[in-house]
């Protein structure tokens, strides 16, 4: 086990590095900087500005100057649009919403999908599996983006229930529209993945047996057939997390909640090159934490395929 | 091979049919997965809709009485009210906000994105089908060092990237096709290894390689052939993936830029301007886009359960 967590470690570092050396000669290579704008600025000044933000230095010293500040100091240099802040503080403004609701979807699309499929599959071809059936394949070709304007429509605009956009400190009626339209997609493929490997562990031979010995069937799900059949969901996990990572990009962008997804938008926008890399950093480095987790997580519970 | 042996079997179609005794003949691998595809419904219907969307944006532009940048001035400001869908103005599904033609700019977003679809589809399937076939075949060393660097480039959360890279290098057609076309190939290259390790132990290839083939051209001319099937289940999955991915960067105004459109812009220019009631110009391009979207899902599936040797 620790073999396989050391293992999964030795890609999981080079693959960090790789983004911020990418993210890093990306922005370094492009054309112009954020301080090339339409004035011609006096070569003094221009090389004043440089030596506040350390791009006078040579290529390679600035690379490990900004890889070394991030490792030992969790630090991602200022901004270079809005002066008088850090990259730091901007990540720690936007990065509680964009964890809040993240967190919601999580627990929602997990929650309600694993319940559906379950379902779906214990009561199969009822009305309860075919309105799992319809969700599912609704849910694959509704993407958020396209969702989150239906749900303000409906209920902003025509229902007037929900407010179609800011965050307001988290107030629940504020955080549900962007739960759901994050976790609309994964809810409906965890729940298409539930009820397939339920349906397959439900035709098993020692859940024949289960039943033989006479216990009840809703007791055959929860003690017997639930946790081989919850082994695909697991490995599904990886992707739904990298998967809202990227979607809130979009939910932070439609509904204005202020999370790291706006920032990232507007800094893209902006050319705000610094507030970029930062974010990207960031969010890469958690994409890749997911799967690492989920990567362990798996192995722990399925010790088959720990190679 | 299995196909040209297997037998119907009555459950699979719906009618028994009794039909008289006819000399017996043959048939291809090809020619048995497309009566299996013909036989799914769902995924007949959808190519038959994909059919006519594709014909659609091409035979549509005739009949438009608005050109794609032509400003129609008697409405702006008032899209609300006059900008409706209706035939008397020539508008058949409304005007955009700064009083274009919707018509013609659906058609216009629904070549783009079945364009970007279908060309980087075609780019991750060359590049993927290569390299996978390559590492599979060859083995080894080379092999792990090939999917070693697959497996780190995959990792990397690409969309970030991708989004880096429109901004360095402006958001251009080129890099966005680039960018995707970077991504999309990857997973194509590990499918196509996977099915290149269970092939290249097949007697048709010792045969070839007795005969004292070259083994670069085994591989181009014994093992992709033979890929030929995955290969196109694959893609047409993909298709819709990457329709998918280039609307969300074009939903976040990273994407396609005017005066070019694609139906990602469409839908995100539609969901700011619902709220003035103006409902037609996010349903339009809404709708093509989900049955876009439907139909090649469906496609892929059907192609897949006709393809696909394992589900047989």
């Amino acid at each position: 086990m620790i073999l396989f967590v050391l293992k999964r470690l030795a890609i999981a570092i080079p693959t960090l590095l790789v983004l911020i050396i990418l993210s890093f000669v990306l922005m370094k290579v492009a054309p112009g900087n954020p301080f090339t704008g339409e004035k011609n600025l006096p070569r003094d000044v221009l090389n004043n500005i440089y030596a506040r933000y350390g791009l006078d230095k040579p290529l390679w010293q600035q690379l490990l100057e900004y890889i070394w500040n991030i490792v030992a100091h969790f630090d991602f240099g200022p901004s270079f649009k809005y002066k008088d802040r850090s990259v730091n503080e901007i990540i720690a403004q936007g990065f509680p919403v964009t964890l809040t609701y993240g967190f919601w979807a999580f627990i929602v699309a997990a929650g309600i999908g694993i319940s559906m499929g379950v379902i779906a599959a214990v009561k199969q071809n009822s009305w309860a599996d075919y309105l799992a059936v319809g969700v599912t394949i609704g849910g694959q070709v509704i993407p958020n983006f396209v969702l989150a304007p239906i749900l303000v429509l409906i209920f902003t605009l025509w229902l007037h229930w929900l407010p179609g956009g800011g965050w307001n400190d988290g107030k629940w009626n504020y955080v549900v529209m962007p739960v759901i339209a994050l976790s609309a997609t994964y809810l409906a493929n965890i729940a298409r993945i539930t009820r397939s490997s339920m349906l397959e562990v439900l035709h098993s031979n020692f859940i024949r047996t289960a039943r033989a010995k006479g216990l009840p069937g809703w007791k055959v799900v929860t003690k017997h057939a639930l946790k081989p059949a919850l082994l695909p969901v697991v490995s599904y996990l990886g992707p739904v997390f990298v998967g809202m990572i990227t979607g809130s990009v979009v939910i932070d962008l439609y509904f204005s909640t202020g999370g790291i997804g706006q920032w990232f938008v507007n800094s893209a926008l902006n050319r705000d090159y610094s507030t970029m890399l930062g974010v990207t950093i960031l969010l890469g480095a958690l994409t890749i934490a997911g799967n690492l987790v989920v990567d362990v997580l798996y192995a722990w519970i399925d010790p088959k395929i720990r190679y | 091979m299995l196909a040209e042996t297997r037998v119907e079997t009555p459950t699979r179609s719906a009618e028994p049919e009794l039909a008289p005794a006819a000399p017996i003949k043959g048939r291809s691998l090809w020619q048995d997965a497309g009566a299996r595809f013909v036989r799914n419904r769902a995924a007949l219907v959808s190519v038959i809709v994909l059919v006519t969307i594709v014909l659609f944006t091409f035979v549509g532009p005739f009949f438009a009485a608005w050109s794609i940048e032509k400003i129609d001035w008697s409405i702006i400001g008032m899209v609300a009210q006059k900008g409706q869908p209706s035939l008397a103005t020539g508008h058949y599904f409304g005007a955009d906000e700064v009083g274009r033609d919707l018509y013609s700019r659906v058609i216009q977003g629904t070549q783009i994105s079945l364009a970007v679809g279908i060309l980087g589809s075609a780019v991750a399937v060359i590049v993927g089908t290569l390299y996978g076939a390559v590492a599979g075949y060859f083995g080894g060393r080379l092999d792990s060092a090939m999917m070693r660097f697959v497996d780190i480039i995959y990792s990397i959360p690409f969309l970030f990237i991708l989004i880096l890279m429109l901004i360095m290098f402006g958001r251009s057609f080129v890099v966005l096709f680039m960018g995707i076309g970077l991504i999309s190939w990857l997973g194509m290259a590990r499918v196509v290894r996977g099915q290149t390790l269970t092939l290249k132990n097949r007697e048709f290839v010792e045969a070839a390689i007795a005969t004292g083939v070259k083994p670069l051209a085994v591989v181009f001319r014994h093992i992709v052939p033979n890929l030929l099937g995955i290969v196109v289940v694959y893609a047409t999955l993909l298709i819709p993936e990457i329709i998918l991915l280039e609307s969300f960067i074009s939903f976040l105004g990273l994407g396609i830029q005017e005066p070019n459109t694609s139906l990602g812009a469409l839908i995100s220019d539609g969901a700011q301007t619902m709220q003035y009631g103006e409902l037609w110009q996010l349903g339009f391009p809404l709708a093509f886009f989900v049955v876009i979207l439907f139909s090649f899902f469906f496609a892929g599936d059907g192609l897949r359960d006709a393809l696909d040797p394992k589900d047989r």
